[in-house]
């Protein structure tokens, strides 16, 4: 969850996880900002498989703390990466690479830390060239977020993308959450700002502003308010409750949320046009 | 103070004289990007930044940034792609210069993350890597913006998550690392450099209203002076101009 790192992170998921209560997650987050943090502290998170953890705009995060330091409120394995790694990993996952060779992990203790890396040597070179060996990383169900998709998936992101080609690719599911649903010559008119083809989608959810309170590029606004009260209201655990409780699971669903939000919501809808120039398809 | 900038202008001005023209830089939030903009107003207006979510940048955004991934990085950048197409600048050789900060920094240049005490059982769990480690190894600098006090800069790190130049001397070499390692480490004290055989951080430049003492006394190894130890320069009116144009709230002034 969270590919494109720190937009576009699907938040109205990691909502109904808590809800549902499930338990014993490996979360594959490179940087998915507070959305991890609030699954460690809600108990759903058995192991994290990432670069970075915490509250990108506030600081660090306190459930992250607490699971790591104190396994509150349980204790935590950590799969550490760097961005690049993990963005190969999922390379490696995606084109059926049993594992691939990274330099820049070299050197860092990250190689220490997390023991699926190997250390080897190439094999071309007559030369000690050192390289780590990262193996493939294939998640069972990639979330995305995206501006656009037709009702079979195919889907129109624009912006940066992060790892979100490569990871949802390596993923078994891919579930898409998009915020406008639009006639299937809509997206086909565009190809080339298809990123996830519809027949690689499992599952397509109209959510609007499933992003909240990430940002969507020409649809939202990043909530820096938001991150900022979370970060002040988490630091403890009963601090956390009580957001927790205010802010999910009193909350049947993504729908009340946004009405919770209401005129919140509205002030973060992008409103400004700056639309980009029109590419011609035709054949002849 | 007598003097027209604040500490945070002059390591802004400081950072930004790191950046030459054309080339392609990292780029973190706030203090780093702000450097960038006053290097492409002065002295490297065709330097290019880049942000490890998949953007590209030739002007900086005009609003401020609380991630690299907020809308104002996007609208007009040179480039929105995926993060291996930017990172993979990196690890082909193809970048220059990257920013990055930390929670703790040693004598050779490593800089700590991740951990503070034991990985398997830490006293306190910092947020991680990020890119930091991709930048630190493979682009052919490294700038580095801290805090300058004893707990952060300390003789050796827990934990290294972007590695300096490791055990010092060419280690950083011999374990594969193509990038140059830190160039400048840039605390709001002083400017520290490696030098000698060992590529051990010495002091270079102590900030206007620093003494030597002070920063000694700051720092968690016994830290040694460059040959020709100077006064930083102060921020000249030109690159005070720049970047008051950027920073038009008044932001670093305090």
């Amino acid at each position: 969850m969270g590919a494109a790192l720190e937009n576009a992170i699907p938040f109205a998921v990691t909502h109904e996880l808590i809800r549902q209560g499930l338990q014993n997650l490996n979360m594959i987050a490179p940087i998915s900002d507070i959305s991890t943090d609030m699954l460690i502290g809600s108990g759903c998170v058995k192991t994290v498989t990432g670069a970075w953890v915490g509250n990108v705009s506030g600081g660090m995060g306190h459930n992250y703390r607490r699971a790591a330091e104190k396994g509150i409120p349980n204790s935590i394995k950590i799969n550490d990466y760097s961005n690049f790694s993990i963005g190969m990993a999922f390379f490696a996952g995606a084109y059926g690479l049993p594992y691939i060779p990274v330099k820049s992990i070299l050197g860092s203790d990250i190689t220490k830390s997390n023991p699926s890396i190997k250390m080897s040597t190439n094999p071309f070179s007559d030369e000690l060239e050192p390289v780590a060996l990262v193996p493939a990383l294939k998640p069972d169900i990639a979330f995305l977020v995206v501006q656009r998709s037709d009702h079979f998936g195919n889907s129109h992101i624009w912006g940066s993308t992060g790892l979100t080609q490569e990871a949802s690719i390596a993923a078994e599911k891919i579930i898409v959450l998009a915020d406008e649903i639009v006639e299937p010559e809509v997206i086909a008119s565009d190809p080339s700002r298809v990123l996830i083809p519809g027949f690689g989608v499992n599952a397509v959810c109209h959510v609007p502003a499933a992003c909240h309170p990430s940002p969507l590029i020409g649809r939202w606004k990043r909530d820096h308010e938001f991150f900022h009260n979370y970060h002040q209201e988490t630091r403890d655990l009963a601090g956390f409750e009580t957001w927790c409780d205010q802010w999910v699971r009193h909350l049947p669903d993504h729908e009340a949320y946004r009405s919770k939000l209401g005129d919140r919501l509205e002030s973060l809808r992008i409103i400004g046009d700056a639309p980009s120039a029109p590419a011609n398809y035709a054949a002849e | 103070m007598p003097e027209n900038y604040s500490t945070q202008e002059l390591m802004i001005i400081a950072a930004a004289r790191e950046i030459n023209d054309y080339e392609r830089i990292f780029v973190g939030m706030r203090l780093p990007i702000t450097a960038y903009g006053v290097a492409r107003l002065t002295h490297a207006p065709n330097a290019v930044g880049l942000f490890e979510s998949g953007v590209s940048r030739y002007e900086p955004a005009k609003d401020m940034l609380y991630t690299m991934c907020d809308g104002p990085n996007q609208l007009g950048a040179a480039w929105t792609t995926g993060l291996i197409q930017i990172m993979g600048l990196l690890s082909g050789g193809r970048v220059h210069a990257g920013f990055i900060g930390g929670a703790e920094i040693d004598r050779y240049g490593n800089i700590n993350t991740s951990y503070i005490g034991d990985f398997d059982d830490p006293d306190v769990k910092l947020p991680g890597s990020g890119g930091a480690p991709d930048i630190a190894s493979m682009a052919e600098r490294l700038i580095v913006i801290m805090n300058h006090k004893k707990h952060r800069l300390v003789k050796k790190v827990d934990y290294i998550t972007s590695p300096g130049f490791l055990g010092g001397g060419n280690e950083r070499k011999m374990a594969g690392l193509i990038g140059g390692g830190p160039a400048v480490v840039i605390t709001d004290r002083a400017i520290l450099r490696p030098y000698g055989p060992e590529n051990e951080l010495h002091l270079a430049a102590y900030h206007p209203n620093h003494t030597v003492q002070e920063i000694l006394k700051n720092t968690g190894w016994d830290l040694k002076s460059i040959p020709d130890v100077h006064e930083t320069a102060s921020p000249t009116k030109v690159e005070l101009e720049a970047l008051h144009q950027i920073d038009k709230d008044g932001f670093w002034r305090t």
